[in-house]
């Protein structure tokens, strides 16, 4: 304890490992529930029914919530990488800090801009310009998702030039860019995030259904959310699964610690799946675990036996894998569970509906299905935050693979100053997401206005160019009743 | 050394000015939205304060992105210097940082609130850390930031707090005021107005002060910059930079006692402006003062051309939409919801 309060490296990596960690819960809804928006004022313009827009104006709610916290605990993100690792930036710079500066200007700028009039914009411009807008919104969010998963597959799959005495020299900015990682990465992320949102979505409408609240509103979303999810979420799974055998081909260390293998499997020979284990680092071996025979070569190469060679941890000096076994096998593990889960949950949703058991009358009626949906609606956040667990963990000792230690990247900063960063970090979020929850069920509690007439604008006020009336407090005007 | 390639020279420029430019923008438009933060501590009524706060709605998170797209940019196009500014300056950066997070936090609370003091009190005090923190960064840059024969930072945690830095702090807190006020001047009406009259006036010469002690001191108190400054045809500039600085903040004051609106926040803008020019000139041709340049800090050329190519032609686009959500948004905050919150 005492040894990890005096090292700096240590206490750099908790400190971002935890800002990531925390940021990460933010991003999910805006990124994901902004497409939703975007679909649920499409068919409002559309259909002209009022009750798509107050479904948009509800929403909007959270959505704003998450985003003003994302705002915030992406901040630390954007400076820590030269406050704690500027060995780090230095080296990489070339290229990381190119690809950070893509995402400012193409993305959080956009997405910034465009909220103010997402927000409070309805009375202001035409519908169409809103709705531009929030598409505008939507696109800034997963154009960001976009860079930054480029930059962070970078790490994991550096490509595109060579280092040279420490620093990296970039060759081809497109190569690494595009690198190895970068194209399934970058979808496992998105898909993740919309995931997650349509069963944040789902399950706050099934807690309504179940409570008898607005019934026929919540049916509604829970509709849009059930045609979306029934692609989704067997599409996660597929692409979790090239995830993994991408990993498999370029970071075989990370796998054999997500499958807690210590002792390699020679190609022909097939491969067990270990569904429960207990790692032991120090003794590099599991002290327990269950295996199905053979799963794992069907998972990998969908063969009963192996062409390549799946190599244990053992395979590479302790100095050179990752240690946590144990949190990479589970984290892992709880992810696909979820990913399962869901798609076993969306199915069964759906035979349902085919079965018109989900009309307004009947919907109120199911209640165990509700009452999954509800318990479904955090699941998509852990599942991915365990998946970076998997992913940053699961990288370790290096910070860029195989080429940069972690351990050599951190700045030279005395002990004190990160741990007082870290403390105050640690004791400001843990305040912020108690009182994010609080606000946030204060939010459903409250419900949708369903009084809430439309928008004023009108035709003369083409493109907003006509001044308005601006009042204060005028976030999500029925909030204010 | 080797003579620089004229492309090593002028990519590096380039991206120096951008950077101003970036700078520029988001000390001028964060700067009204902290200043009106740090004023919100002032407001007599949630009434008033719920104005002042509408007054930022459509804009903070705008206004603080080009915090976030001036810092991604020096990692893309000075990596050495985002790796040693940041890690000298990391307390007074924490605090920043902390400062932006209560803001942005308590934005987001107090609206669903129903006890809006805890927040009202930390997006004010937020507003004020923020501020702090910036001149304090600001200041210590400024006078220079001790490095070894890399261009790594080589000094102590506390090297920051000098009187010097603490004046540039003190003084930017009140150039936010300032601008803050006068825009505030611009949004609003009757009482809220007058308000900001008297602490725009009251700003006017509180910054002024500060700048003036800046300035006076820089040549005196930096071999560096003296070096810099009284080399034709430098010497000019400098000279000619205060003489306009007076000159617009005798306008300024004028246009303050005639109770003009618009007039203020133009005047505060090109007050800025200037100083933005001077320091420029100070510092340029290094990024880290007072001896690592711009040309040694630069990542390397491909690296600069290629950020140019996509950002560069960015930046148009992103002032047109930036300036289309404040044309939306144009006009007084009008009290139509009173009593509602
Ligand atoms: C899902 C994808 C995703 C991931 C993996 C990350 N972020 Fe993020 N980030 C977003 C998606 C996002 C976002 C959705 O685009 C946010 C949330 C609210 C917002 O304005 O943008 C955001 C906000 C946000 C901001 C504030 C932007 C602003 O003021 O508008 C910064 C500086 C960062 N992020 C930086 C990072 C860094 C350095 C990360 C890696 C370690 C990171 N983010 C991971
Ligand atoms: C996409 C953007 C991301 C980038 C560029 C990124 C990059 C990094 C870097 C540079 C580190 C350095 C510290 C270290 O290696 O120990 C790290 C560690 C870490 N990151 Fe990520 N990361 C990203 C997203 C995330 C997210 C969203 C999470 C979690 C939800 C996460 C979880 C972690 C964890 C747990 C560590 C600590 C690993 C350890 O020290 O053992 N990362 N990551
Ligand atoms: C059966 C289903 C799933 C499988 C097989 C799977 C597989 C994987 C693998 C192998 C990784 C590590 C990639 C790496 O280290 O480079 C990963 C990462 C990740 N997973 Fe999953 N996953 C599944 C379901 C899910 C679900 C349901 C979510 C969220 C809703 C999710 C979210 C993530 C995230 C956010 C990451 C880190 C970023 C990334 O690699 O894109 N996963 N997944």
């Amino acid at each position: 304890m005492l040894n990890l309060l005096s090292d700096t490296v240590a206490l750099s990596r908790l400190q971002f490992a935890l800002t990531a960690i925390f940021h990460m819960l933010w991003p999910v809804l805006t990124t994901g529930m902004a497409i939703y928006l975007v679909i649920i004022e499409g068919l409002w313009l559309k259909t002209q029914d009022l009750d798509y827009y107050r479904h948009a104006r509800f929403w909007s709610k959270l959505y704003v919530l998450n985003f003003g916290i994302g705002v915030a605990s992406g901040l630390p993100m954007a400076f820590q990488f030269g406050l704690n690792w500027a060995p780090f930036s230095e080296s990489v710079g070339d290229f990381f800090g190119t690809v950070l500066g893509f995402e400012g200007t193409m993305a959080f700028m956009l997405e910034a801009s465009f909220l103010g009039i997402m927000l409070f914009g309805w009375d202001r411009v035409p519908p169409w310009v809103h709705w531009i807008s929030t598409i505008l919104v939507a696109f800034g969010a997963n154009l960001s998702t976009f860079w930054i998963l480029s930059a962070n597959s970078w790490l994991q799959t550096p490509a595109g030039g060579e280092f040279v005495n420490g620093k990296f020299v970039v060759q081809d900015y497109f190569q690494a860019i595009a690198n190895p990682f970068m194209v399934k990465s970058f979808l496992h992320m998105f898909f993740a995030t919309l995931e997650t949102s349509l069963f944040v979505i789902g399950g706050i409408s099934a807690w309504y259904i179940i409570n008898q609240r607005h019934t026929a509103f919540f049916a509604r979303s829970l509709k849009v959310v059930l045609a979306l999810a029934i692609a989704i979420a067997p599409l996660q799974i597929f692409i979790g699964h090239l995830s993994a055998e991408q990993v498999y081909h370029y970071q075989p260390a990370k796998l054999a610690a997500m499958e807690a293998q210590w002792d390699t499997v020679p190609a022909g020979q097939p491969a067990d799946w270990s569904l429960v284990a207990l790692p032991n680092d120090r003794a590099e071996r599991n002290t327990w675990e269950v295996k199905i025979p053979g799963a794992l070569s069907y998972l990998l190469e969908l063969k009963p036996k192996l062409d390549q060679p799946i190599q244990g941890l053992k395979a590479w000096e302790p100095k050179n894998r990752p240690h946590m076994v144990g949190l990479i096998y589970y984290s892992f593990r709880i992810m696909v569970a979820i990913g399962l889960f869901l798609a076993a949950l969306m199915f069964i949703t759906t035979i349902q509906w085919l079965r018109g058991q989900l009309s307004a009358a009947t919907i109120g009626q199911q209640k165990w299905l509700m009452g999954a949906w509800i318990f479904a609606a955090p699941l998509g956040y852990i599942a991915v935050e365990t998946g970076w667990i998997v992913r940053c963990v699961g990288r370790q000792p290096w910070i860029v693979y195989g080429e940069l230690r972690t351990l050599e990247s951190a700045s030279n900063l005395p002990a004190g100053e990160v741990l007082f960063s870290l403390v105050g970090l640690t004791s400001m979020y843990s305040v912020f997401f108690v009182m994010a929850l609080y606000f946030g069920s204060r939010i459903v509690r409250k419900g949708p206005n369903l009084e809430l007439p439309a928008p004023r604008t009108s035709s003369q006020t083409a493109m907003g160019l006509e001044p308005a009336q601006h009042g204060p407090d005028q976030r999500p005007a029925e909030a204010q009743q | 050394m080797e003579p620089l390639q004229p492309l090593q020279q002028f990519l590096p420029q380039v991206w120096f000015c951008i950077l101003g430019l970036f700078l520029f923008l988001y000390v001028l438009l964060d700067g009204f939205d902290l200043g009106v933060g740090i004023l919100s501590l002032t407001a007599s009524s949630e009434e008033r304060r719920s104005i002042l706060m509408t007054s930022l709605g459509n804009v903070w998170d705008a206004n603080e992105t080009w915090l976030i797209l001036m810092g991604g940019s020096l990692f893309g196009a000075f990596p050495l210097a985002y790796a040693t500014i940041l890690n000298a300056l990391y307390l007074p950066a924490v605090v920043m940082v902390v400062g932006l997070i209560f803001r942005a936090v308590s934005f987001e609370f107090r609206e669903n609130a129903d006890n809006k003091l805890v927040w009202n009190v930390l997006f004010g005090v937020g507003s004020f850390l923020a501020a702090l923190g910036q001149g304090f960064s600001l200041g210590s840059v400024f006078e220079g930031i001790q490095v070894d024969a890399a261009g790594h930072f080589s000094g102590g945690i506390w090297d920051w707090l000098t009187w010097r830095s603490t004046l540039v702090a003190l003084t930017l807190v009140q150039g936010y005021v300032l601008i803050g006020s006068t825009y505030l001047i611009l949004k609003t009406s009757g009482e809220l107005q007058k308000t900001h009259y008297r602490t725009a006036t009251i700003a006017t010469w509180t910054t002024l002060i500060g700048a003036l002690f800046i300035t006076v001191s820089t040549p005196f108190l930096s071999d560096q910059a003296r070096a810099q400054l009284f080399t034709t045809p430098l010497i000019y500039i400098f000279g000619l930079i205060p003489v306009l600085g007076l000159l617009l903040v005798g306008l300024l004051l004028r246009s303050l006692k005639r109770q003009e609106e618009v007039t203020p926040l133009i005047y505060t803008f090109l007050i800025f402006c200037l100083s933005f020019i001077g320091l420029g000139f100070v510092i340029f041709p290094n990024i880290i003062p007072p001896s690592v340049t711009i040309y040694e800090a630069a990542a390397a050329p491909s690296s600069l051309v290629f950020m140019l190519t996509f950002i560069g032609f960015l930046i148009p686009v992103v002032l047109s939409y930036n300036i289309y959500n404040y044309v939306v948004f144009r006009g007084k905050i009008v009290d139509d919801t009173h009593g509602a919150s």
